[in-house]
């Protein structure tokens, strides 16, 4: 990835790091309906046990291919899954960007961390990862072709509700 | 024999066992009864499938109870299953999740064993010559064969591998016995499995109320919008609850139907979402399959660690691996047949988005568990409440009924003795 970053723009580069500080104040401030906007509609978003992305085993957490399916996650997370609500601080750094190739648009990988607190508890890091991402310059505006969250973590603390 | 912290004056109402003590999530010293009687003897526990080590010299780490094993492929076509514990200085040996190998060598001391944990090689066992000496060693009377890994008992029934510490366990399929083994048969009728991937998570709550979880057909159609809505699990099927002979293991065996409002199953259930409509309902897109024969659901329990899930397209095992009386782990392992087209395992890992840690329906399993615990650790002396569908034991014809639970601690509290 080394060769290609000095091939972005700073313009660009700013435009990238704004669009994942503001996916994570979406995230964080809990603006679930906003989620599925940050895609493109034929979207893929999945969320993958690191074991299984370095094994080549298919099974992903969450698996999603389109916008749709973000929103019935959403429907899902608001209205129907019983659990137990908890804040998220979503912490990205260490974006590694290049151009594409394949289509307009980029690649970045990121690092994240998301930090969960939960009513009348400690903070607890719940989800360590990378992302591994294309996005797409839609007009002007950028928005997620692909967002595939590898996490580290061997184990989910119980369950996984919320968009990483 | 263990001791007791306190004495176990249990109020468990009737036999029926339509009470269970909240002491039975949270003593210590009833734990540990369990993890000797339950895990460590007397039973077959389930430690992987086949086609996770499908060559020689592959093997996994699984566990026990609260013990580590190996599971290793050997030469040929066995399986063996060895205690992930060296035989020296109790050094747990093995620190890889999968790998391949020829031997298992302790980083300690070099100890080396073959696959199937005879020890083959001892550093220094002759001494190191100095001079004239030799200088330490091992006594005379040292004997390799004496020093090998702990060798579980091992029964490998149609790709499923099952493991015992107690050497002298009953034959697998007369432990299961034939009215759940019949169930087991359909889902593992010898063809060959290909492994989709895992999702582990840490549920903190006891080990058993997962098992009382995959025993209670009257949850699914409540906490769960999407089988209530969608007809995938309700309390209006036709249902049957089967139970082997001792109470211990059962199977919940449905039909799907195609949901929507029914006042006498949707009437006042807040989880019932009649206007829900996916955007893609794709994640829904079943397949019938032949070997289905009429059920679209089986879920088995296999006492005390293993939950077997075949749910429409989805086929999973769920691995208990508890951590004390307040916490376990759970391990699933997607998979799918060898026969599949890519079309087919598509769709079994697109409705996995129903399972799993963040899944439809099981996320919020999870978190009832926890929230069970939390309950259970607030009183000493109260216990549940068991009576859906009367205080008897055995099976049922339908799913409006707690049953398969009564039984469950039927069985748990002969072999406890509690």
């Amino acid at each position: 990835m080394n060769a290609a970053v000095t091939s972005i723009s700073v313009e660009d580069r700013l435009r990238i790091e704004d669009l994942y500080a503001a996916y994570a104040a979406c995230l964080d401030d809990a603006r679930f309906a906003e989620w599925p906007d940050f895609f493109t509609d034929d979207c893929v978003y999945r969320i993958v046990p690191r074991e299984n992305y370095d094994r080549g085993l298919p099974l992903a957490t969450l698996s999603f291919e389109s916008k749709g399916m973000l929103r019935d996650r959403v429907y899902a997370v608001t209205e129907t899954l019983f659990h137990e609500p908890y804040y998220q601080r979503h912490i990205i750094s260490g974006l590694l960007v290049r151009a594409d190739g394949d289509a307009d648009g980029f690649r970045v990988q990121a690092n994240y961390v998301v930090i969960r607190t939960k009513a009348g508890a400690l903070s607890e890091v719940y989800n360590a990862g990378r992302y591994l991402d294309r996005i797409a310059d839609e007009a002007g505006t950028l928005r997620f072709r692909e967002k595939i969250c590898v996490f580290d973590s061997e184990l989910i603390p119980n369950s996984l509700i919320y968009p990483i | 024999m263990d001791t007791l912290s306190r004495p176990l004056e249990l109020d468990w109402d009737t036999d029926a066992c339509a009470r269970v003590p909240y002491r039975l999530y949270t003593d210590a010293a009833i734990y540990e009864r369990e993890l000797e009687r339950l895990f460590y003897r007397n039973h077959w526990c389930y430690v992987g499938l086949a086609a996770e080590v499908p060559k020689p010299g592959d093997f996994k780490r699984s566990r026990i109870g609260e013990r580590e094993v190996v599971v290793t492929r050997l030469k040929g076509d066995g399986i063996s299953v060895v205690e992930n514990r060296c035989a020296h200085r109790g050094v747990q040996f093995c620190q890889k999740t999968f790998g391949t190998t020829k031997t298992f060598v302790c980083p300690y001391h070099q100890w080396s064993y073959d696959l199937k944990g005879n020890l083959i090689g001892v550093p220094f066992r002759k001494g190191v010559r100095q001079g004239d000496v030799v200088n330490g060693g091992m006594p005379d009377d040292f004997e390799l064969a004496s020093h090998g890994l702990t060798q579980l008992a091992v029964e490998v029934w149609n790709g499923v591998i099952f493991a015992s510490f107690d050497r002298d366990v009953e034959p697998l399929r007369d432990f299961v016995g034939p009215e759940v083994g019949a169930y087991f048969e359909r889902v593992f009728d010898g063809r060959e499995l290909t492994l989709l991937g895992y999702s582990r998570q840490r549920i903190p709550g006891n080990w058993k109320l997962m098992q009382e979880n995959i025993k209670d057909p009257y949850h699914p159609g409540l906490l769960h919008t999407w089988f209530v809505t969608f007809g995938l699990w309700r309390a209006d099927q036709q249902s049957q609850m089967i139970v082997d002979a001792r109470g211990r293991h059962a199977a919940m065996v449905s039909r799907k139907n195609d949901g929507g409002r029914s006042d006498a199953v949707t009437s006042g259930v807040t989880s019932f979402k009649e206007n829900m409509v996916l955007h893609d309902d794709r994640v829904l897109d079943v397949v019938v399959e032949p070997w289905w024969n009429g059920p679209t659901v089986t879920m088995l329990t296999l006492f005390p660690s293993l939950i077997v899930q075949q749910q429409v397209n989805s086929l999973s095992t769920r691995h208990i691996q508890p951590n004390g009386t307040g916490s376990f782990d759970f391990v699933w392992t997607h998979f799918g047949f060898a026969g599949d087209d890519a079309e087919m395992t598509r769709r079994r890992l697109r409705q996995a988005n129903l399972f799993g840690p963040a899944g439809y329906v099981s996320a919020d399993d999870g978190e009832v568990i926890e929230f069970s615990q939390r309950g259970y650790a607030q009183h000493g002396d109260l216990a549940t409440v068991c009576e859906l569908g009367g205080r008897g034991q055995g099976g049922a014809e339908h799913n409006v009924t707690e049953v398969l639970i009564r039984s469950m601690y039927g069985y748990y509290r002969e072999v406890m003795e509690l």
